[in-house]
């Protein structure tokens, strides 16, 4: 019989600090996938900040404590489409000059997979069936769909695990106005992108918001909450492990 | 550089335009006259993507071979009958165009559109020396009366409303005889027409863009939607085409192979109204064309660009998808962006060519969502190129104090997990504290960018998801 598979679970800063939750499911998921999951201590960010910032320098110690973290795992997976891409497609960037960190990070993105493609395409695995009665709107973030191609997975694990039903919205694929430190930096703009998004997902008949990376999330989530809108988001693996019955991201515990 | 630009007051500029609410309802727009329009062009053409790769080697090839490819340019026009004049910058330029006008006594010129004519201020040099430049393209004759510039670079009026149009003929035609304002769109267009007619009739030059050069041939390929480039090439006497080094293909079937591309990408047509080949001047036996023909071949930095890591962006032939597909341009609209390239592909080329110490924010006002290099014919890397332009914003300090010095506190503490691991926590405890009631925090200090119109979510818990995991590792290990 085959061994187990590894994973290292790299949970990313936002799950780690604003939503566990997602965590606890990307856990439960790989480990009812048949996974032996490791969560190493010694990651923090991706250094995807730092990239995106033209830092080059701190994105490479980054990069390199990163790949050190997750050395000997047969897979590290990401709850995130977004710092996957990091991994999968800039760490071989940032070494280009490096023949040895270079073949690392080849390595490394050789063995990375954002958690609901690796879940879809590497794995193929059927889930435990989730009852969630829901009309539901899916987002889809734009690192994870155009640097890693994640479309469709999180919509076939949705259709065959759970009982929802997905409302998709008009230009699903359109930036939510997240854009990591842009949000920040240009908040009027990201302000009007993401109203732009929240009207569309409105205009559908869903109640709930799903989406696979926690920037964006937070951004929709937190406007959401602001404007008053009756929209509860969550992590797609939050309902996929059947861990979304509590308050959505920004929500109240009692819903 | 004389150009006035704004960029460096981009944040201000987006502010403004986001209360614009005549813009706001233009820039709406876009979606369906652009991004839907492209859609369904590319969707009839199965062999978009090897188009695609094979335009991207062509243009890869010329550029390696540019020296060789412009003086076959070169040595071609000659032989037709033609003048070539070199312009290093775009002041040189705008002297050529004067020049020649100047010899030409031309009291007024028909000007077809031409984003390098706007880099080169040619319709400001003009007017300097009492020419009267006049604006051909529907859009630009527009904001000609506005006394804008243009917002797009191939919608050039995108910004205006239909009610603002009315307004401005209203305005200006009152000399040539409008008495009531025109409503209706069609009727719009017909009197710009009927205007634009005898203006035609008595250029004494006619300066227009290209689209693509061809060195075999020496002729150069002009696409419009209204004519107006043929006309202005072959009605007045003399024709000045100014046109940027890098639209030089090697032939005909070269000049086809982009072709493809271009309309679809840009309005999603299939072909534009006008594609003209053109070049040298009226032969004998010829029944029309200009006497006297030149072309101005434009460097303005393109040399520099490709010496430089953002090469790729030379592939570029303007057609504007990137801008029709950027989220940030369609909320701001083009004028923010400061110069006379807006979007992605303003946001590459703008700070190559004025500086990015004017233009710092260009770079950064961008999400990164890919979708301009999706959509991009030429394939040209957009997101990776404003990061490398980021990486110089970076090495030259050009970025506030204050985002630097966040970065590096960031970057420090991430270089440290364990510090890293008991600062998260407690941010974690702090905040899901003032989050406890409602599940998020609606102003705080710090992060004030983020609560001016969001609500900071927090987690419930109180300790990260490592520390929490962490423990319930070793309670369940050791039970």
């Amino acid at each position: 019989m085959d061994k187990r598979p590894t994973v290292g679970l790299f949970v990313t800063c936002l799950v780690d600090t604003q939503r566990p939750n997602i965590g606890f499911a990307a856990v439960q998921l790989l480990e009812q996938a048949g996974c032996e999951v490791v969560v190493p201590t010694q990651q923090t960010c991706c250094g995807q900040p730092a990239w995106n910032s033209g830092d080059d320098a701190s994105s490479r110690v980054l990069a390199q404590q990163t790949i050190t973290a997750f050395e000997g795992f047969d897979y590290v997976v990401l709850p995130s489409g977004s710092c996957a891409g990091t991994l999968v497609k800039h760490y071989p960037e940032m070494f280009a000059d490096d023949p040895t960190w270079l073949a690392k990070a080849g390595d490394l993105a050789g063995r990375t997979h954002e958690l609901l493609s690796f879940l879809c395409d590497v794995l193929q695995v059927e889930l435990s069936p989730v009852v969630f009665n829901e009309t539901a709107t899916y987002h889809d973030s734009c690192s994870g769909l155009r640097e890693l191609g994640i479309k469709e997975q999180p919509r076939h694990l949705l259709a065959n695990t759970t009982t929802l039903t997905l409302d998709e919205m008009e230009d699903t694929d359109t930036c939510c106005g997240f854009g990591g430190t842009f949000c920040v930096k240009y908040p009027d703009i990201s302000e009007r992108m993401v109203d732009d998004k929240l009207s569309l997902a409105s205009q559908t008949g869903a109640r709930v918001l799903l989406g696979g990376d926690l920037g964006c999330l937070m951004n929709l989530a937190g406007r959401a909450s602001r404007l008053g809108l009756p929209l509860r988001v969550f992590h797609t693996a939050e309902v996929l492990a059947g861990m979304a019955d509590g308050a959505g991201i920004a929500g109240k515990e009692s819903k | 550089m004389s150009v006035q630009v704004t960029s460096h007051t981009f944040k201000q500029n987006a502010a403004e335009a986001l209360k614009d609410a005549p813009l706001q309802d233009a820039l709406g727009n876009l979606k369906v006259g652009f991004i839907k329009k492209r859609l369904n062009a590319i969707e009839l053409v199965p062999e978009w993507q090897r188009i695609r790769d094979e335009a991207r080697e062509m243009k890869n090839h010329v550029l390696e071979n540019l020296d060789h490819y412009l003086l076959r340019y070169e040595h071609s026009v000659q032989a037709n009958g033609g003048h070539v004049h070199w312009a290093e910058t775009s002041a040189n330029a705008g002297e050529i165009i004067v020049d020649i006008c100047k010899k030409a006594n031309a009291k007024t010129v028909a000007k077809g559109k031409s984003m390098v004519g706007e880099e080169a201020e040619v319709n400001r040099r003009l007017e300097e020396v009492g020419i009267a430049p006049i604006e051909t393209d529907l859009g630009e004759y527009i904001i000609q009366l506005a006394e804008e510039p243009p917002s797009h670079i191939i919608a050039p009026a995108v910004h205006k409303t239909k009610e603002q149009v009315s307004e401005l003929f209203h305005k200006h035609h009152q000399q040539y005889g409008l008495t009531e304002k025109i409503t209706n769109r069609v009727d719009l267009v017909t009197e710009a027409r009927t205007v634009l007619r005898e203006k035609f009739r008595n250029a004494d030059v006619g300066i227009t863009g290209a689209n693509f050069l061809v060195a075999e041939t020496g002729q150069h390929v002009l696409v419009t939607n209204e004519g107006n480039g043929d006309l202005s090439s072959n009605l007045p006497r003399v024709h000045i085409v100014i046109v940027g080094i890098e639209k030089v293909v090697p032939t005909l079937e070269d000049a086809s192979l982009l072709l493809r591309l271009l309309a679809r990408s840009a309005t999603g047509q299939h072909f534009s109204n006008y594609t003209s080949l053109m070049g040298g001047p009226k032969r004998d036996g010829d029944k029309d064309g200009p006497e006297e023909f030149h072309v101005v071949l434009v460097d303005n930095k393109r040399t520099e660009l490709f010496d430089s890591e953002l090469r790729e962006m030379l592939r570029c032939f303007r057609c504007g998808a990137c801008i029709n597909h950027c989220p940030v341009y369609g909320a701001v609209g083009g004028h923010a962006y400061g110069w006379v390239y807006p979007g992605p592909m303003g946001s590459v080329i703008t700070p190559a060519m004025v500086g990015l110490e004017k233009t710092r924010d260009l770079p950064h006002a961008c999400t990164l969502n890919g979708r301009c290099a999706e959509v991009c014919p030429m394939s040209i890397p957009l997101p990776s190129l404003l990061r490398k332009h980021r990486r110089t914003t970076f090495e030259k300090q050009l970025q506030s104090m204050r985002s630097r010095t966040a970065l590096a506190l960031w970057s420090q503490v991430a270089r440290r997990p364990k510090l890293y691991r008991n600062l998260s926590d407690l941010a974690v405890r702090t905040l899901s504290w003032l989050g406890r009631r409602q599940g998020h925090v609606r102003r705080l200090p710090l992060v004030s960018a983020w609560t001016k119109s969001r609500n900071l979510p927090t987690s419930g818990n109180n300790r990260t998801f490592i520390s929490e995991y962490t423990a319930q590792k070793n309670r369940s290990e050791s039970s």
